[in-house]
């Protein structure tokens, strides 16, 4: 069962595409360019859709998707965390 | 599943262009003549009325804009013949000289000084004879290169851009190869990969004319946005998807022109493509809006991708859609033509989701409706430049 998906190695984020996702579960991602599967424990609750951090990003970091950068990080985030519009703006605009 | 001999059966207009769809319609040239086309429309079956809310007092680029889109809907090859009406006669004729260089028949009927009943009466007397003419047209075999694709994504999530973009990426990679003729717009939502956009132009005036397209929209949304547009794009549906910020979208969005495909020209909204290959179109990333200037440009099949369900469709373009969300699957799925869900468990690959989506074009070209045109979504939108005068 594939939990989560990774575009590219080296990305910020992975993105849940199975329902039901809780704190605390273990996940199996796949990143796709490279064809490879990871491990990763969430620590909150993700919607199918929504983005798991995959690595520790401070305020001012940019986030990585596609191996391109997708905007700033504005309040810390730990792996495992939800990663959205609370926690990441673009910087364009 | 396509190479160059790959055929389809279609219908060729007078032009030598290829429709899949046999449409008679009812064209008003402005709001004020909705009523009576909608008549003439209810009259006469098997035709089809398109009412829109624009076409009086505009000016300008506005509208030379609103006439290429009414000439280019009614040019459109899976138009067979059109009845136009119009409050006025000159910008009646305008619209049915500019229809009648396809060759098509087209017959142009004004309100003023006859009313509703003796217009309605006497387009419909045309409509009729219009709509028998038609029916008797047979479809034909035609090559895959005759074949005009569009593509435009709406309601987008984060599986739009590992799933249903993808793919349609993966079929106009195959379609490009055969010779087809693709278009892609949505300026506004490139906006963090425009440079992606801009290393596919194959030549530095395409990506110049590109670029200028590209800045031009970025200063408008400057000069007028009231925030940092973040009510807007992404918009509440894609937040609700998980995309976060306008880059991560336009990401995702330029998934659908593959990883082959190289961007040949660059179109002005609703302008017609001069040759095949892959055009951009400078073009609002509203989906009815998108879809109706891929109608008048003279596209005749659309692929929509949706992660959290745009149920948008077209009165003469079909629209299929393509989704890879296992949630809206299930919960939308009588708006889905193609399910790609499988590829993000790995039970299907890109290449093979690609060919899923081929299958469906072909069977669509050949005749059968899409579900947005058996649910009745008929979106006729025109694009505004502003004010009128």
């Amino acid at each position: 069962m594939i939990h989560f998906v990774v575009h590219e190695e080296g990305d910020s984020v992975g993105t849940v595409v199975v329902e039901g996702v809780k704190s605390g579960d273990s996940l199996s991602g796949w990143i796709m360019e490279q064809d490879r599967v990871v491990e990763m424990r969430t620590a909150s609750d993700i919607p199918i859709g929504h983005k798991i951090a995959l690595k520790q990003l401070q305020p001012g970091d940019t986030v990585m998707k596609y191996g391109v950068d997708i905007g700033k990080v504005v309040a810390p985030i730990t792996p495992g965390e939800h990663l959205h519009v609370h926690n990441v703006k673009t910087k364009r605009w | 599943m396509i190479d160059k001999d790959t055929t389809f059966l279609g219908y060729r207009r007078e032009n030598g262009r290829v429709g899949v769809r046999n449409h008679v319609i009812v064209l008003p040239v402005d709001d004020i003549s909705n009523a009576a086309a909608e008549a003439v429309a209810n009259n006469i079956k098997g035709t089809m009325a398109l009412p829109h809310p624009y076409g009086r007092l505009q000016f300008g680029a506005d509208l030379e804009l609103h006439f290429r889109t009414l000439i280019g809907t009614g040019s459109n090859p899976n138009v067979a013949a059109v009845v136009v009406i119009g409050i006025e006669p000159q910008w009646t004729k305008l619209i049915v000289d500019g229809i009648a260089q396809t060759g098509k028949p087209v017959q142009g009927f004004s309100i003023e000084g006859n009313g509703d009943h003796e217009t309605i009466m006497r387009a419909s007397r045309a409509a009729r004879e219009l709509v028998q003419w038609a029916t008797e047209k047979q479809r034909e075999t035609c090559a895959i290169g005759e074949l005009w694709v569009s593509t435009k994504c709406g309601e987008s999530d984060t599986t739009s851009g590992c799933g249903a973009n993808p793919t349609v990426g993966n079929a106009f990679d195959k379609l490009y190869g055969a010779g087809a003729t693709l278009v892609f717009g949505e300026t506004s939502e490139l906006t963090g990969g425009e440079h992606l956009v801009a290393e596919r132009c194959t030549t530095p005036q395409v990506r110049e004319k590109f670029m200028n397209i590209f800045n031009r929209y970025q200063e408008m949304i400057n000069r007028h946005k009231t925030s940092d547009l973040s009510d807007s794009q992404p918009t509440k549906g894609n937040i609700a998807g998980g995309l976060t910020t306008i880059e991560e979208k336009a990401l995702g969005n330029i998934q659908k022109i593959g990883k082959q495909c190289r961007v040949d020209g660059v179109l002005d909204k609703a302008e017609t493509p001069t040759g095949p290959g892959l055009w951009f179109m400078d073009s609002s990333s509203a989906a009815a809006e998108m879809v109706t200037l891929c109608a008048a440009s003279g596209y005749v099949v659309h692929f929509f991708p949706t992660g959290q369900g745009n149920v948008v469709g077209n009165p003469i373009l079909p629209v299929i859609k393509i989704c890879a969300n296992p949630k809206t699957v299930r919960t939308m799925g009588e708006h889905i033509d193609v399910d790609t869900s499988g590829l993000l468990q790995r039970e299907i690959n890109m290449d093979g989701a690609g060919d899923l989506l081929l299958q469906c074009m072909l069977r669509t070209a050949n005749g059968r409706l899409t579900a947005a045109e058996a649910l009745g979504h008929r979106e006729f939108v025109l694009t505004r430049l502003y004010e009128s005068a």
